[in-house]
């Protein structure tokens, strides 16, 4: 157990290192964000009364946008190095390789959120009528689900042609639950329309039981070249 | 009685879209069927 | 075996056309929707086909992902086609159904749905099979096929709940179901059942003939100038595609 933690957590530095470094990859994926929210203020009048209502959705789905862009690159350093046919040699845990690299990609997500978020507050002059500290465990679930199967999917399609729509078309389908879960619980939170503990317990149930299922199948697919 | 016209449409369309699934399939059968040919001439 | 297809094939025309006789004809009229709730009598033979086809899908690639048989890969294939097939006859269905009876083309009910999702999921297998150059692509399949059986009650659950919140018109209809009406259904469903089979057997052979013709091309490539025979100087055993 020890080992899995230490072999996960180096990988995860060296990630965040290596991105800290050449900041491209992230300036772009943030001016991307930014950009997404600009696009749907426009398109959803946010002075209008339906866009409260709705902004819980636009919130979410900017994030997926946002998400895919950065999941993208999951992989793209591994393969141009040919680390994975390393790290298929080495005495490594596969599944070391994937909490690292699925932490990575949360980590990286939230700081996408963290800046579209006041933007969003800010243009649609949002205001939370019910329990706002709930949005904290709703934003962490919610991004932990794209992200854990995000990452599993961006392997999958690492053999495939055009890897860069592969990813959003594996992904979207299966995380229709959990966005449905995300969007309604924000949409709750907002306009205090009642509680949005089931949502919240159905996206804990949905991350528990994807993040068993990616750790279960990641050393599978990781054989399968 | 317009809405006859639903209940013919829905019965076509299940059997437009079963007809044409096996159209493909006789062509990539008949195609394939070809390119064995071929081979076993080589 | 090789008269085995075309006997059944006359008895499932047979069948069939049996089964719309009873769909159109003898099944009683309902009392409130009249004669366009016939449709029932495909729409939902159709479904329970689909989600058939998906299960045994499902199960194929567990089996594929145990024991690494072809076989078990090419039923996983073949179901899953076929099965997306009857999926989109019940998503056309269903709005057709829907746009006399309660003036919309669509709701988010939770039946129809979950078919929407169901199909999505599925439609990105077959995407995920074509687009996967690599040997390994049965086995990215057979995973994403399991992620995806996961899925299914999940997605079920969470629109049955928005429902409670939210009610929309149910497609489809709930309640008790008359016996008259029972029987016809349980007809068209074997009916269906029947057809199904034999379209997956067909597309069974094609996939067959399919691997078979890429094996000759490997084959083929593989044979040197001096025509030494491919057999000859490989191992005996068959790799999966």
């Amino acid at each position: 157990m020890n080992s899995l933690w230490a072999v996960t957590l180096a990988t995860l530095k060296k990630d965040i290192r290596l991105e800290w470094r050449s900041k491209d990859a992230l300036n772009s994926m943030l001016f991307f964000s930014l950009l997404v929210v600009v696009i749907f203020s426009f398109s959803f009048d946010p002075t209008a009364e339906e866009s409260r209502q709705i902004a819980g959705g636009l919130v979410w789905v900017g994030f997926l946008f946002a998400s895919v862009v950065a999941l993208n690159q999951t992989w793209a350093r591994e393969l141009r190095n040919q680390v994975l046919d390393a790290y298929r040699v080495s005495p490594a845990p596969p599944n070391s390789l994937f909490v690292a690299k699925a932490l990575g990609n949360f980590i990286l997500v939230s700081v996408l959120e963290a800046v579209m978020a006041p933007l969003f507050i800010v243009f649609y002059n949002l205001r939370a009528i019910g329990p706002a500290w709930q949005l904290i465990p709703i934003g962490v679930l919610g991004t932990w689900a794209l992200v854990v199967n995000g990452t599993f999917f961006a392997a999958v399609s690492i053999r495939t042609r055009s890897r860069e729509i592969m990813l959003p078309l594996l992904l979207f389908p299966i995380s229709i639950p959990a966005v449905q879960a995300m969007v309604e619980a924000t949409r709750i939170i907002l306009m205090g329309d009642g509680s949005a503990r089931f949502w919240i317990v159905l996206l804990l149930t949905y991350d528990v039981v994807f993040t068993t299922a990616c750790l279960g199948l990641f050393e599978t697919i990781l054989h399968a070249e | 009685m317009n809405s006859i016209k639903y209940l013919y449409a829905a019965y076509a369309a299940t059997w437009i879209i079963h007809v044409f699934y096996l159209t493909t399939l006789v062509r990539r059968y008949s195609r394939l069927r070809q390119q064995l040919r071929e081979l076993g001439k080589k | 075996m090789k008269r085995l297809f075309p006997i059944l094939s006359v008895i499932t025309a047979a069948l069939l056309a049996y089964a719309l006789y009873e769909a159109m004809v003898v099944a009683p009229t309902e009392r409130t929707m009249g004669d366009v709730q016939r449709i029932f009598y495909y729409h939902v033979p159709s479904a329970w086909t689909a989600f058939l086809l998906f299960m045994v899908n499902l199960v194929a690639s567990v089996v594929y992902l145990i024991r690494r048989n072809p076989k078990a890969d090419a039923l996983a294939v073949v179901c899953a086609e076929v099965g997306v097939v009857f999926c989109t006859i019940v998503l056309v269905t269903g709005p057709i159904w829907a746009r006399p009876v309660w003036g919309i083309w669509w709701t988010w009910d939770v039946r129809l749905t979950t078919t929407l999702v169901l199909w999505l999921i599925y439609v990105s297998y077959l995407v995920l099979r074509r687009f996967s150059d690599s040997a390994q692509t049965p086995v990215l399949a057979a995973v994403l096929a399991i992620f995806g059986a996961l899925d299914v009650p999940l997605v079920y659950f969470s629109i049955w709940f928005f429902r409670t919140q939210h009610p929309q018109p149910v497609i489809g209809g709930g309640g008790s179901l008359d016996p008259g009406m029972g029987r016809v259904l349980l007809i068209n469903w074997l009916a269906f059942c029947c057809f199904a089979f034999l379209v997956c057997w067909s597309r069974y052979r094609l996939e067959m003939l399919q691997r078979e013709v890429e094996e000759a091309h490997a084959m083929e490539s593989l044979v040197g100038a001096d025509g030494v025979s491919a057999k000859a100087s490989l191992p005996l055993n068959r790799s999966p595609r």
